[in-house]
Order: structure tokens, then sequence, then C-alpha cells
């Protein structure tokens, strides 16, 4: 940022090669300027794929910036470079954050083969930020090989990582009420691979069991009752039915590391069913299409809003509110239907 | 297009104090800032590179041990090495009157003492950032 303002063509061109200030203020252009981010995707995305992009996301507490910063050094054991991004939310109230991710990640301080980012929401929901793919298609880039996405952790809402990540960890811990949370719909469904993180603490069977259980539910079609006649009914069938894949269960302890190295091996083994059983293929093309859909949504509205203009849509809520005409007919209306 | 206000907030060294690290970060946040905070112990090579790779504007350093003048300094020339010469320092803590001058001729913005007001903290990094951003 500040003097040395760089168009952004000269700093796409310097973070590919390999200059990591620019790719830091790339980063920030991307973050801050919708019509930049697209010249600079434009550029990137060809050049995207090769990482292997790894979501984490869970309730607050449960460890999950612990966990980044043990999987990134086993990552960097096995050579491969680390890119993190780290989602934390911004207040709606001031638009102020406090990003706090770093606290837990300073072992990885010193190594040139890692790079933190920390991002605020900035008002978006479902756990990420807008911006957040495209600041992941910038790390994909210039090259790092394993990228870690560390959701906000408000829960059960966030399934925007799903769009976003190759494969999702889904962090648990005992004794934070996750028995009864774990059968909530979301959270669950996203997840192609669980972790029982704190395993060392009362109640982490307990936890165990309860995810093994949502998993049961999930595979077997259940045979209930219904209104006289015998129904077949595949509870979460999202998940193991289609996917051929049952989400493993990793119990680890973060700070001791345990636990981590057979975590990244799920995530190895699931890399590998994703490519042989034709699911990442599939994945990467609804990932696509929702993207699509979204600039084209933006895009769209904001050409018509151009057009209606804010003195013509004003007239128009006037008018809505003096019960003149209703909002349907007018969104019609405006849309030259 | 909405430019938000980068700020690290860094304990550099080995006192563990960081109550008032913790309440400038968060008047910062309340202040419309994304603040960036590292934690306790942080070496000036830690806290440099973090400033690199979050692109901040600012970076506040906060210090009770009173090893300001050999942390302080090493962490703007750390920072100068990274080509972030533009990026506001500022410091917070206990700094005897003598060791101000020599800081800001190291390249320190302000030295905020105990007591300083956390509205007034925001007020000058805004002013300031606004500064180097149109210059």
């Amino acid at each position: 940022m500040g003097a040395a303002r760089r168009s952004p063509q000269d700093l796409i061109e310097t973070a590919l090669g390999g200059n990591r200030r620019a790719l830091a203020q790339l980063i920030s252009l991307i973050e801050t300027d919708p019509s930049a981010a697209a010249v600079c995707v434009s550029r990137l995305h060809p050049r995207t794929g090769r990482a292997a992009i790894i979501g984490v996301t869970g309730s607050p507490g449960t460890g999950k910036s612990t966990l980044v910063n043990e999987l990134a050094k086993a990552f960097r054991r096995r050579s491969q470079t680390v890119g993190i991004v780290a989602v934390d939310p911004s207040s709606p109230f001031t638009g102020g954050a406090l990003l706090g991710d770093r606290i837990r990640m300073r072992d990885l301080a010193g190594d040139d083969g890692v790079f933190i980012r920390s991002m605020a929401t900035r008002g978006s929901l479902g756990g990420l930020a807008r911006s957040t793919a495209d600041v992941v298609r910038a790390l994909d880039a210039v090259g790092y090989a394993a990228i870690l996405i560390e959701t906000v952790g408000a829960g059960q809402s966030e399934v925007e990582i799903a769009r976003t990540a190759d494969t999702v960890l889904v962090v648990e811990a005992p004794g934070l009420g996750d028995e009864v949370q774990a059968i909530k719909a979301g959270i669950l469904e996203i997840a192609d691979v669980l972790v029982v993180n704190k395993a060392d603490r009362d109640g982490a069977d307990n936890t165990l069991r309860a995810l093994q259980t949502m998993l049961d539910l999930g595979s077997a079609p259940r045979v209930v009752p219904h209104h006289g006649q015998i129904m077949e009914v595949s509870a979460l069938a999202s998940n193991v039915a289609a996917k051929g894949w049952r989400p493993p269960i990793v119990k680890t302890i973060a700070p001791e590391g345990k636990g981590v190295d057979e975590l990244v091996d799920a995530i190895d083994r699931h890399r590998a069913h994703l490519e042989a059983s034709g699911e990442g293929r599939s994945r990467r093309r609804v990932r696509a299409a929702a993207e699509l859909e979204a600039i084209l949504r933006e895009t769209l509205l904001d050409r018509l809003m151009q057009q209606i203009g804010r003195v013509g849509l004003d007239g128009v809520v006037d008018r809505i509110v003096a019960r003149e005409i209703d909002p349907y007919t007018a969104a019609r209306a405006l849309t030259g239907e | 297009m909405d430019r938000k206000i980068r700020v690290l907030i860094a304990k550099p060294g080995l006192d563990g104090h960081d109550r008032g690290a913790k309440v400038v970060a968060r008047a910062l946040r309340d202040a419309g800032m994304e603040v960036i905070y590292t934690g306790l112990r942080q070496t000036p090579e830690m806290i440099a590179e973090a400033a690199l790779q979050e692109d901040v504007d600012a970076v506040g350093l906060s210090i009770l041990s009173g090893a300001h003048m050999t942390l302080v300094p090493r962490v703007i020339d750390l920072l100068k090495q990274k080509g972030l010469d533009d990026v506001l320092v500022f410091v917070g803590g206990i700094v005897p009157d003598e060791d101000v001058e020599p800081l800001k001729a190291a390249g320190v913005r302000r030295v905020f003492g105990p007591g300083a007001n956390t509205q007034d903290i925001a007020r000058f990094i805004n002013e300031q950032v606004e500064q180097t951003r149109s210059g």
C-alpha cells in the first residue's frame, strides 16, 4: 500500500515472479477493488488448479488456528509450500475487525515457504469474505502447493467453504455441546474429513461416537412408517451414498501435534478419491457454475441499478409504501417484462 | 472503493503484559480499522514479516520492558529492508522522556505513554495514513 502504488499488471507480474511484498499488495487490491480484482483474475485464473485447497471450519474454540499451524508444519516437513488465509469477522457496526489467528501460528514465522494472510469478512456471511476465493486464486497462481483456509467459525452456516476448498475439514472438540450441534444440518454434510480435536479431554469419545452415529445415519437408508406406508428415507443422503466417500474421523491433540500426520494422510486419501471417482471434476464444475452465476447476478444488478437510477428507484419504493403498486409488479415493470 | 486501514499491533520482546496492546487493538477495531494482533513475545523479524504479508498501513509496537531502544530501531530497519518504508510506526508503553526524540529520529512517528487516549491514537493513525495515501 501507500506511495509505491503500482498498476495491477505490474503487481501481478512481480508477484508471479515470487515477490512476497507484491503478492501482499495484490491481495489488498483484490480485497478492496472489485474491478481491479476482475483484471487480476483474468491473468491468474489460467495459472491456478495446482494447489491442494483445504478448508478448516468448526465452532469457535475447537482449535482451528492451532490445527492449521500444525497442518502447515506437517506440509512443510514434506517440503510443500503453504499459503494460509485466516478469516475473522468484521464488526457489522464499525466495519473494523480484530484478526487474531496469527497468535496461534507463530511457529511458522521465519519460514519463506509459508505465507499467512488474515482477512476480515467485510460484511459477507457464510464464513468467508467475498474475495476469499480470489485471494486463494492468487496464492495458487504464485505456486503455493497447499492452501489452508480457516473460516470464521460461526458454527452451522459455513457452507461457503465447501464451494471454495477441495477438501473440507470440520473440527469438533469435546465439551462444547457439539454432540447436539453435530445433529444440526449443514456443517456435517460439507465435511470430507472430521476432526475431533482436543482428544485428550474428557468426553472426546462421546464426541467421536456422536459423529460416528451421524455418519451411520447418513450411510444407510432408513425405513420409516409414514402415513401408514413404508417409506425409505436417505438421511444426509448427500454424504456417503452420493460421494462414495465416508468422511474419516481423526483424533488430534493439536498443540502436541498428535494425530496431525494421520490427518494429512486422510486429506491425501480424500484428494486421491476426488480424482479417482470423478467427484473432483464434478465439484469443480459446480463451483465454476455457482461462481459464474453469482458474478452474473451482480453484474446484471449493477447494470439495472444504473439504468433505473437512485431517484427512479426511490419513486417506485414510495409507490410500494403508499400501496399503489406491489413489489413484484414493480420489479417486473423495472426489468422491462 | 473502501480501502480499509490495516494495522499490526505487536509486542516485541519478553515482557508478558499485553493488556495495553489489547486495549489499543480493540479501540482501533472500534474505529473501523482491521487490526492484526500477533500476541506476545514477537521478534523484530516476526513483526516485519507479518507487516509485509498483511500489507498493513501501520505498525504499533507495545513495549513495557525497557528494551525499546534496541527493539524498535531493529523493527524499523527490517521494515525498510523489506521495502516497507512508508509504513507508519508508532510506539506505546513506558518510554522515558529522554528516549522519545531518539526514537523519533529512528523513524517512530509518535510515542504514546500510559494514559494516552485511545481515540487520539485512532485519529492520529487516520490522519497519517490519509496523508501517506494521498501523497
